[in-house]
């Protein structure tokens, strides 16, 4: 990083990050959260700039880091890719400069390619937050997923969480084996093998097949998938990755009765998570969307420290 | 041509020839012409003092892309000569995935004419297999040996069609040209940018499979049991088991030789991490036991050749996302040391390592290079084995930057270099002198 002193600032990823650090982020986040309740939110970053910077197409995580900037007080640049330099052959990392240079706080940044984030910490001193980049890390949503199972269960040391689907091309799932480990879960990858990242095996427990852990664990959370996946033989139809690998409301009355579902959305219905269960009281879809805005106020106010 | 040199005091390592010890090596006009203890040294010849120095054959470099013509920004043939002769290379194989594709006598004439003009060391073409290296139609390999090919391959991209292959196998065994293959089902590298493991799965990048080039290194090697007279060369080799199948078939009789890269016996996909482009080749960096496997391949020969594939590419290539960043490293400047360094840690006998830069490469093509027998042409590289310095990518000889060793420390470095019996590489204190 070019600036010592962003780089406890920046938010690259969750792998490697000690509990401690984490705690304190999920802490400030549940201060938050308690304000934005209370209707007493301090704008903070009053009279300071957050670019929003997505490199790739994306709306409720934009959205939701908009929203949390402005919370705080602060001014949004909207960037993206399309109807700017970006499309008349800038470079990443030329943009990237330039934005640093308008004087910004911060950066949040979505890329479709793996490792922009640090790419950009890199060449500036800006602190950077990854909005996910490409199949590798979504911090901010590994946290308000954490976050989430938080708020229900206190602690998560014994729960154990499976997250299934296409692990493989998942930035959200490694962002959740490393905050959930983190904090003290176990968590379990389920994934058909075509979808299961090669190695992960030493650093969790994995499986093929849903039904071998669902009436086990305290928490499902399903991973979209993306149907364009098929062409390349990922998988052969929505119906023979949903008959082992989605969650049907047969397969929830197997759940422990407490246990809960989660989803970074946007869901495929039908495929990974059937309508009933999504829309069930064991979801925790919408509590997720709401908490990434507390969350998200306080990963900029860390950003912008 | 040139006249009578000296070479006085230096350790003599010519492994052609099972040569270790203190010789004097004479040449007269671009050959050696005695080797012994205390030469005489002729009347008006020129004495170079070797004491304290290895005086090796100038070493061989089947797989460089010297870029001209097509991406001069990259390298030319002049600066690639120029990276060679610092590093200690009088003879470089110059691969033809070029803009134009050498695959007609012409480019050939033209890289030829570059090399000569350059006048450092021997740059020999390397053909393509097919017609610009679509692997659909057979280039005309009689045409292009006439030209001065000394081996076909459509290095940078396989050959996928085994149909193809097979009958470029039967052509080229009228020739004994021997057909480079650059092994890698792209249906399973298929968009993949460092080898498949624990490591590529938590940076998010796609991985690409041994079996990407394992699988294409038995294909070939059943085709080669099956089409007399022809020979096969494996380029840069990555894997365990392509040493493996190599190994087994060597040991059936089969014409089959192979080359492993600096880069690859050096450094595992440890180097990726943090998304180090120049970390980035095809094929990619393997695990520790592929570094093993390598290593053991070369003590027991079944390797014969180290090979740089010294890949330029600009600042613009490497300075981007790793998905979309290109392929390949700089290695002229840095592959002896880097050899060397196995004789350290035990993995060589000093007199291996010096073949596979010497005679191992030269035989696999069958070129007059490699040894400093009477009546070899005179190239010969002096080197300082014991002097340490640090890669400073910005001082290489070379237009590009792009090698995974910068500010490593490296111990042996080239002194002198002499092709023909001319001195065309002299380290100062400041750098090159010609």
């Amino acid at each position: 990083m070019t600036d010592a002193a962003s780089e406890g600032r920046s938010l690259l990823g969750l792998e490697g990050m000690a509990r401690p650090a984490l705690e304190q982020l999920l802490a400030r986040a549940a201060a938050w959260k308690r304000s934005l309740e209370g209707g007493t939110v301090k704008p903070v970053l009053e009279g300071r700039f957050v670019a929003n910077m997505f490199f790739e197409d994306s709306t409720r995580t934009r959205s939701s880091f908009e929203m949390a900037a402005k919370l705080l007080g602060a001014e949004v640049l909207n960037w993206t890719a399309r109807g700017s330099s970006t499309s008349k052959g800038e470079t990443f990392l030329d943009t990237v400069r330039n934005v640093a240079a308008l004087g910004v706080s911060a950066m949040v940044i979505r890329h479709t390619e793996s490792g922009c984030a640090q790419l950009a910490a890199r060449a500036v001193a800006v602190p950077v937050v990854n909005a996910g980049d490409g199949s590798h890390e979504h911090p901010s949503q590994g946290l308000l997923d954490a976050f989430t199972l938080l708020e229900r269960w206190g602690r998560l040391d014994g729960r154990t969480v499976v997250i299934c689907g296409d692990v493989l091309h998942s930035r959200v799932a490694r962002s959740n084996l490393f905050a959930l480990k983190a904090l003290g879960a176990r968590v379990v990858l389920c994934a058909p093998p075509t979808l299961m990242p090669p190695g992960f095996d030493a650093l969790c427990d994995t499986c093929h097949a849903l039904d071998e852990v669902v009436a086990d664990v305290d928490a499902v959370m399903l991973l979209r998938v993306q149907l364009e996946r098929m062409s390349e033989a990922f998988f052969p139809s929505a119906g023979e990755y949903a008959r082992r690998f989605g969650l049907t409301a047969a397969r929830a009355a197997r759940m422990k009765p407490d246990a809960l579902v989660l989803h970074p959305g946007p869901i495929n219905r039908g495929v990974e998570l059937s309508p009933e269960v999504a829309d069930g009281p064991r979801s925790l879809v919408l509590q997720q969307v709401a908490n990434g805005i507390p969350v998200r106020m306080a990963i900029l106010e860390r950003a912008c420290a | 041509m040139s006249g009578t040199v000296l070479f006085r005091g230096g350790r003599l390592l010519d492994p052609l020839h099972g040569v270790d010890g203190v010789r004097d090596v004479l040449v007269q006009d671009g050959r050696v012409s005695a080797v012994g203890a205390f030469l005489e040294a002729p009347a008006g010849a020129e004495i170079v003092d070797a004491s304290g120095l290895w005086v090796v054959p100038g070493l061989v470099d089947l797989h460089v892309h010297l870029r001209e013509p097509g991406e001069e920004g990259k390298e030319t043939i002049l600066t690639g000569s120029r990276a060679a002769v610092a590093g200690g290379f009088t003879t470089v194989v110059a691969m033809p995935n070029t803009k134009p594709v050498n695959d007609a006598p012409g480019v050939t004439a033209f890289v030829l004419q570059r090399a000569r003009e350059a006048g450092l060391c021997r740059v020999l073409p390397a053909g393509a297999i097919t017609r610009g290296l679509k692997g659909e139609e057979l280039t005309d390999f009689g045409s292009l040996q006439a030209a001065g090919c000394v081996c076909l391959t459509d290095d940078g991209r396989p050959v996928m069609s085994a149909g193809i292959m097979r009958r470029a196998l039967q052509w080229s065994s009228q020739f004994g040209l021997p057909v480079m293959v650059h092994e890698e089902d792209l249906t399973l590298s298929a968009g993949g940018v460092m080898t498949e493991g624990l490591r590529a799965s938590r940076l998010g990048l796609r991985g690409i499979p041994p079996s990407a080039e394992v699988a294409m290194v038995a294909r070939d090697l059943v085709l080669l049991e099956e089409v007399r007279g022809s020979r096969l060369h494996v380029a840069h080799v990555s894997c365990e088991a392509s040493v493996r199948l190599i190994r087994e078939a060597r040991r059936r009789g089969l014409a089959v030789t192979a080359e492993v890269a600096p880069h690859h016996f050096s450094l595992t996909d440890a180097a990726v991490e943090g998304y180090e482009t120049h970390a980035r080749m095809n094929p990619p960096l393997r695990l520790d036991r592929d570094v093993a496997a390598l290593r053991e391949g070369l003590a027991d020969g079944t390797l014969d050749a180290v090979a740089t594939d010294h890949a330029p590419h600009g600042v613009l290539d490497k300075q981007v996302e790793f998905s979309r960043s290109m392929n390949g490293v700089v290695g002229l400047e840095t592959a002896l040391p880097l050899t060397l360094a196995l004789v350290g840690q035990g993995v060589l006998p000093l007199l291996r390592a010096v073949e596979v830069l010497t005679a191992g490469p030269a035989r696999c093509f069958g070129l007059q290079a490699g040894h400093l027998g009477v009546g070899a042409a005179a190239d010969v590289t002096l080197l300082d084995p014991d002097e340490r310095w640090t890669v400073d990518a910005a001082a290489f000889e070379s237009k590009s930057r792009n090698t995974p060793f910068q500010g490593m420390e490296m111990t042996g470095r080239v002194v002198q270099t002499w092709v023909e019996g001319r001195r065309v590489f002299a380290r100062t204190r400041k750098g090159r002198l010609e």
